[in-house]
């Protein structure tokens, strides 16, 4: 049964003009299947091989390199909830953060919510070290969520 | 002195729009008008002439390197512009892109046609989501107001396209053949150099990698003229031919224990303590600083007593008394008294070896063995030939004692030792002391 849409080939095919080498829509691929199915099953990961005239052992390798890609058995919930460990957050309180949003979601980083609402995970430095303690919802970065936060922002993301 | 104007930040200080209809009203693209009028040789010329050295980490000088392609090359020749911004503490790039991002797309076209790069790739971590948004959306405007595509501006010959790469959340992608191979839809391992990618980068053609902040500057050196950025900063030291200056304004981060974390904009070669005092707000609750951080965590630590150091390319370096491994990316973080060394250490080296690629031998294994050993000390279970042990550990994986293909490694093992050598009295008293850490937290944040 193939997983992607024609509509989602085809906006993999539009990046192709930008790139010399097909392999090279790899990490464009991989991002818009992930975003529309939360997680790049096996089977995904063989119809883009298909597309980028690769074997799909070659997707696969690329894609286990990089944290960010799941799959099906570690699908994503709705939203996805960093929270940076990097030392300047962690400096102000970082770590207390992360352990909390953990604990009021009962997961361990790397988890998603019991209503699938949720996926925590750690990050390392998201680049908003001047709003530390910091959080990225999906790939927005958030400044100030200290520990007395962190409740609002759960019944946030449940919404 | 006078006081500093800033000008990478001038709009983004008064909270100007980031669209081009306001950026052209605020003077901008005129130094793309300026570099068209003169010939690519002369606009690599400007920016050697400025002595611009790199703002990425590494401070090699821009328009030198831009030098270094091939002459007369059929092409393509690309661009790879380097918005991966991960090192630790730092966020100046982010706040470029987001919030002026014209400003960094004209420093782009300008280097673009300097080197003759018909595409130019923008590749940004995936964690800046709002600055890639912001970066497409001043694209788009470019290409529609013929600042992108082909004959821009009317100047026969001179096409460019420009694609935004996002990244996916790996650190090593900021060092630039990291970057090249990801940009290929590989994993991201560093390619053993020579080749350079200036002879040999992305698709095996030359290529140039340029910082964000470093483009930004390009801008202005071509407006303002070299004369100008040289005008800022500490001088190259006569007496040593090897020193290359550190001219220019410079972005400088200030995180942690400071009362205002934020980014600020100054000559090259201000030093930690104004930083801290002047522009940070000072220590937080009332405290002082144990230790700072002087340009990312790979960098190494300054002590309390050596916050009177020049933040600049020459102040700080393997070579100089205080020994840190370089400016870096010029991102100061502050650690106050009451936090524990240990702790900070602990959280430098799990980063580390989460991010190691794990290509090389040493830096893999070597990453791995410094943070079992802070763990293990932080635990309770440390012993006094440890702190030689993770010494020994730090001095061995690295380009430097030549044992690894990237940087990644000497970055890795500088905080270690600069944080044994310079805190030893600190590790060795907590070791004594039998105190068992177990919760993630840094204390002090309480
Ligand atoms: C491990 C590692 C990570 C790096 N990360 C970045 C980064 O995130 N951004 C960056 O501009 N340069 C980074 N660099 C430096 C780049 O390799 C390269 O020197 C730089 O992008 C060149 O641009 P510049 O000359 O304009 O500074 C990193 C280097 C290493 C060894
Ligand atoms: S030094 Fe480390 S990060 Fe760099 S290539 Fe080797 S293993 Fe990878
Ligand atoms: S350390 Fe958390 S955003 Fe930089």
């Amino acid at each position: 049964m193939p997983v992607l849409s024609e509509a989602l080939k085809e906006k993999i095919k539009s990046y192709f003009p930008r790139y010399p080498s097909k392999q090279a829509v790899t990490l464009p691929a991989l991002h818009l299947v992930q975003d529309e199915l939360r997680c790049v099953p096996l089977e995904a990961i063989r119809e883009i091989a298909d597309l980028l005239d690769l074997s799909p052992a070659e997707v696969h390798d690329t894609m286990s390199f990089y944290g960010i890609f799941r799959d099906e058995q570690h699908k994503l919930g709705k939203r996805r909830l960093w929270v940076c460990r990097g030392l300047a957050c962690a400096l102000r309180g970082g770590e207390e953060v992360l352990a909390s949003v953990c604990e009021k979601l009962k997961v361990a980083p790397g988890g998603t919510s019991e209503d699938g609402k949720i996926t925590v995970e750690f990050a390392e430095c998201i680049g908003v070290c001047e709003g530390a303690p910091a959080v990225l919802i999906d790939d927005s970065g958030r400044p100030d969520v200290t520990l007395d936060k962190v409740d609002a922002l759960l019944t946030e993301l449940r919404a | 002195m006078a006081e500093f104007e800033p000008v990478l930040l001038r709009r983004i200080l008064k909270n100007a729009s980031p669209s081009l209809e306001a950026y052209r009203a605020d003077g901008g693209y005129r130094a793309l008008d300026k570099a068209l009028a003169m010939s690519p040789a002369d606009v690599t010329k400007a920016v050697v002439d400025s002595k611009l050295r790199g703002r990425g980490g590494a401070g090699f000088p821009c328009g030198v390197k831009w030098t270094f392609l091939p002459k007369d090359h059929p092409g393509p020749i690309y661009l790879c512009v380097n918005a991966d911004e991960s090192e630790p503490c730092t966020f100046n790039n982010r706040i470029l892109m987001h919030q002026d991002p014209h400003q960094v797309l004209e420093g782009m076209i300008i280097a673009s046609y300097a080197i003759r790069a018909q595409v130019a790739y923008l590749y940004i971590r995936y964690e800046y989501g709002d600055a890639t948004r912001a970066m497409q959306q001043a694209i788009d405007e470019a290409y529609a107001a013929g600042l992108l595509g082909k004959n821009i501006l009317g100047k026969q010959g001179f096409d460019l396209d420009v694609y935004i790469h996002r990244g996916a959340g790996a650190y090593i992608c900021g060092e630039e053949t990291g970057l090249i191979e990801s940009l290929e839809g590989k994993r991201a391992w560093p390619r053993i150099k020579p080749p350079f990618p200036a002879v040999e980068g992305a698709f095996r053609k030359p290529t140039i990698v340029n910082n964000i902040e470093t483009l930004a500057c390009v801008t202005h050196i071509l407006d303002r003229g070299p004369e100008w950025f040289k005008s800022m900063g500490t001088p190259a030291d006569p007496a040593n031919p090897r020193d290359a200056g550190s001219y220019g304004p410079k972005l400088y981060c200030i995180s942690g224990h400071v009362n205002k974390p934020c980014c600020v904009e100054l000559p090259l070669g201000v030093t930690a303590r104004e930083l801290i005092d002047k522009h940070g707000g000072g220590v937080w609750k009332g405290r002082k600083a144990k230790a700072i951080v002087p340009g990312g965590i790979s960098m190494g630590f300054l002590t309390a007593d050596e916050i009177d150091t020049k933040l600049d390319f020459g102040s700080l370096g393997p070579f100089t008394k205080n020994g840190c491994l370089g400016l870096g990316t010029a991102a100061v973080t502050v650690i106050d008294e009451e936090t524990s060394m240990v702790d900070v250490l602990y959280n430098i080296c799990r980063f580390f070896e989460h991010e190691s690629c794990g290509q090389c031998t040493p830096c893999r294994e070597g990453t791995g063995w410094m943070l079992k050993i802070v763990d293990r000390i932080r635990k309770g279970l440390g012993r006094a030939e440890d702190l030689n042990i993770l010494e020994e550990v730090g001095h061995q994986i690295g380009i430097m004692p030549g044992t690894t293909i990237c940087g990644l490694a000497d970055g890795a093992g500088w905080p270690v030792k600069q944080a044994i050598r310079k805190f030893r009295a600190e590790f060795e008293s907590y070791i004594k002391s039998g105190k068992k850490t177990h919760t993630l937290q840094l204390v002090a944040a309480h």
